[in-house]
């Protein structure tokens, strides 16, 4: 895995626009933004019968990674529910930090150089927030 | 006096740093300047020889400490053309408007208006909002030109009988546009009212005379004019610090402390209660002494050669400059956006060319919102700084347009 940070997969990632916009009308939306830096990651979904998500769209405003953290989470995220989508942030989170994690999403190890920079990331997990968010939210 | 930037590089110890393999680059001197040699020396003579509290024992070393820390404050004066007793040491520039906020803030009544700008750091935007929360006071917002200035025709509209002071950065942050400090001057006058001026983007760039300026209050930092960190100043005019209750309440601030009533010692010592940052300080007083001995008029033509220099890069590489265009009215900070290549994205891949640079919203979230960006990219230039710093930025946002845009 190249160490380079803006390899082609998470530039690739970036670019993804299949789950890109705003779903209106909307069940729920959640808005995250970073402090630091202004980036902000606005999602919108829908729910199944069962609590799940049904629909998301991402409106990012933010670096090349968080776009990608944004692409990722909404490319994963039908038929996630609260508990699911919770612990799909902790192991991000967790893996970020050098941990070892059972059943990463695919498509996640792209990020594996922002391991090593820590300033960076909370650019990939603020869609990770902003997806927990979205059961917070929820009306 | 000459200046040579060369001679000058070879005073800062850090520019034998090699970053990812490369030079050190450094062009963020907007957030922290580094310190010469001789900065570096003074706080750590301190620390060897002179370490004790001031104004409290009369041992050898607090006699040294004291006449430090006092010598310190000597040397910032002079660099300000203002009485050492109007010097106030502070922990920095932020903690210097929150000790005006809260002490000049104390005197004012509700429905008293601030006039603040646009393009203020947050922190000349936040104190003043917690004091008018607390207070009951207005806030009114000076617009900025599509240029990235304060636009001073707007005072006439938003400085009126009620407004009681007008808060503004003497250079943005930002866009580096130096204030038309006469035309806030006159407006406050006329009606009134104090100024202060945000002095952290105007004191790396050479003395000022406040005495001639007009201002009633000044502050700046001083890890951004060459010395270190956890010291800033507040400079006010006397008759204003006088009539300033304190701010904070400890040991140094008092006449005499007693139950029945306790009684403040004048300023400046009424607003440094307890232990003051003493090394700091005297590493604040070398920077002055250091910044003092430079050829400023030779300082500036080298640092708007450079400026110049990067500004007609970036053009070239379909950058838009967020700012003056031009070298008036200026400082040598540059922000500037590039298409599909977000700042924080920038400043990564220039790090990996040894360029250091600030990318995002600078603390500047209202200038942002202003011109509809996430953030911007910033070099800001010192006299350190050479040719060769501005190319090898060049060359890595021609490095991050190839990759990313």
């Amino acid at each position: 895995m190249s160490d380079d940070l803006y390899q082609q997969a998470i530039v690739a990632l970036a670019r993804d626009a299949s789950h890109a916009g705003m779903l209106e009308p909307a069940a729920a939306i959640s808005q995250r933004d970073n402090p630091l830096c202004g980036d902000r990651v606005t999602l919108t979904a829908d729910f199944a019968g069962d609590r799940t998500l049904s629909e998301i769209r991402h409106k990012t405003r933010g670096c090349l990674l968080c776009e990608a953290g944004a692409a990722l989470v909404t490319s994963h995220a039908k038929g996630l529910d609260a508990a699911k989508a919770a612990q799909a942030g902790a192991d991000m989170r967790a893996w970020l930090r050098g941990e070892a994690v059972q059943g990463l999403w695919q498509g996640a190890e792209a990020f594996a150089p922002v391991r090593s920079r820590k300033s960076r990331h909370d650019c990939v997990t603020l869609a990770f927030d902003a997806l927990a968010g979205l059961f917070e939210t929820r009306s | 006096m000459s200046f040579d930037p060369a001679a000058l590089r070879a005073q800062f110890p850090i520019f034998r740093e090699r970053i990812n393999g490369q030079p050190l680059h450094y062009l963020d001197n907007g957030a922290t300047a580094q310190m010469p040699q001789s900065v570096i020396d003074a706080v750590s003579f301190h620390d060897s020889h002179a370490r004790a509290n001031v104004l409290r024992g009369v041992h050898t070393l607090a006699e040294r400490a004291t006449e430090a820390y006092e010598g310190a404050r000597a040397g910032v004066a002079s660099f300000l053309n203002v009485p050492e007793t109007e010097i106030v040491f502070t922990a920095g520039c932020t903690a210097a408007i929150n000790l005006v906020a809260h002490s000049y803030g104390s005197l004012l009544r509700p429905g008293d208006e601030i006039v603040l700008s646009v393009l203020e750091h947050h922190s000349n935007i936040v104190p003043w909002q917690l004091l008018a929360e607390r207070a009951g006071l207005a806030i009114k917002v000076l617009p900025v030109t599509d240029d990235g200035r304060i636009d001073v025709t707007a005072l006439p509209r938003l400085v009126g009988e009620r407004t009681r002071l007008i808060a503004l950065a003497h250079a943005s942050n930002v866009t580096g546009a130096v204030l038309d400090v006469a035309a806030v001057v006159a407006a406050a006058k006329a009606v009134g009212a104090r100024v202060l001026l945000d002095g952290a983007q105007r004191i790396p760039q050479g003395p000022i005379d406040l005495a001639a300026l007009g201002v009633d209050f000044y502050v700046f930092s001083g890890h951004k004019a060459y010395g270190p960190t956890g010291i800033g100043v507040l400079w006010g005019r006397g008759e204003i610090l006088e009539a300033m209750p304190p701010f904070m309440g400890g040991g140094s601030m008092i006449g005499r402390v007693d139950f029945a009533g306790t009684t403040y010692a004048p300023p400046p010592r009424r607003f440094e209660a307890g232990t003051p940052p003493i090394a700091q300080a005297v590493g604040l007083g070398a920077a002055m002494r250091f910044m003092a001995e430079l050829d400023w008029a030779g300082v500036e033509a080298h640092e708007m050669g450079l400026t110049q220099r990067l500004m007609d890069g970036l053009g070239t590489l379909g950058a838009r400059i967020v700012g003056p265009r031009g070298l008036q009215g200026r400082v040598p900070v540059v922000s500037f956006v590039l298409d599909r290549v977000h700042p924080h994205d920038l400043a990564q891949i220039l790090d990996q060319h040894g360029v250091a640079i600030r990318g995002g919203h600078h603390c500047a979230q209202p200038l942002m919102e202003r011109f509809d960006l996430p953030g911007t990219a910033r070099a800001s230039i010192a006299p350190y700084n050479v040719a060769a710093d501005v190319d090898a930025l060049l060359e890595g946002v021609e490095d991050a347009k190839r990759r990313l845009a």
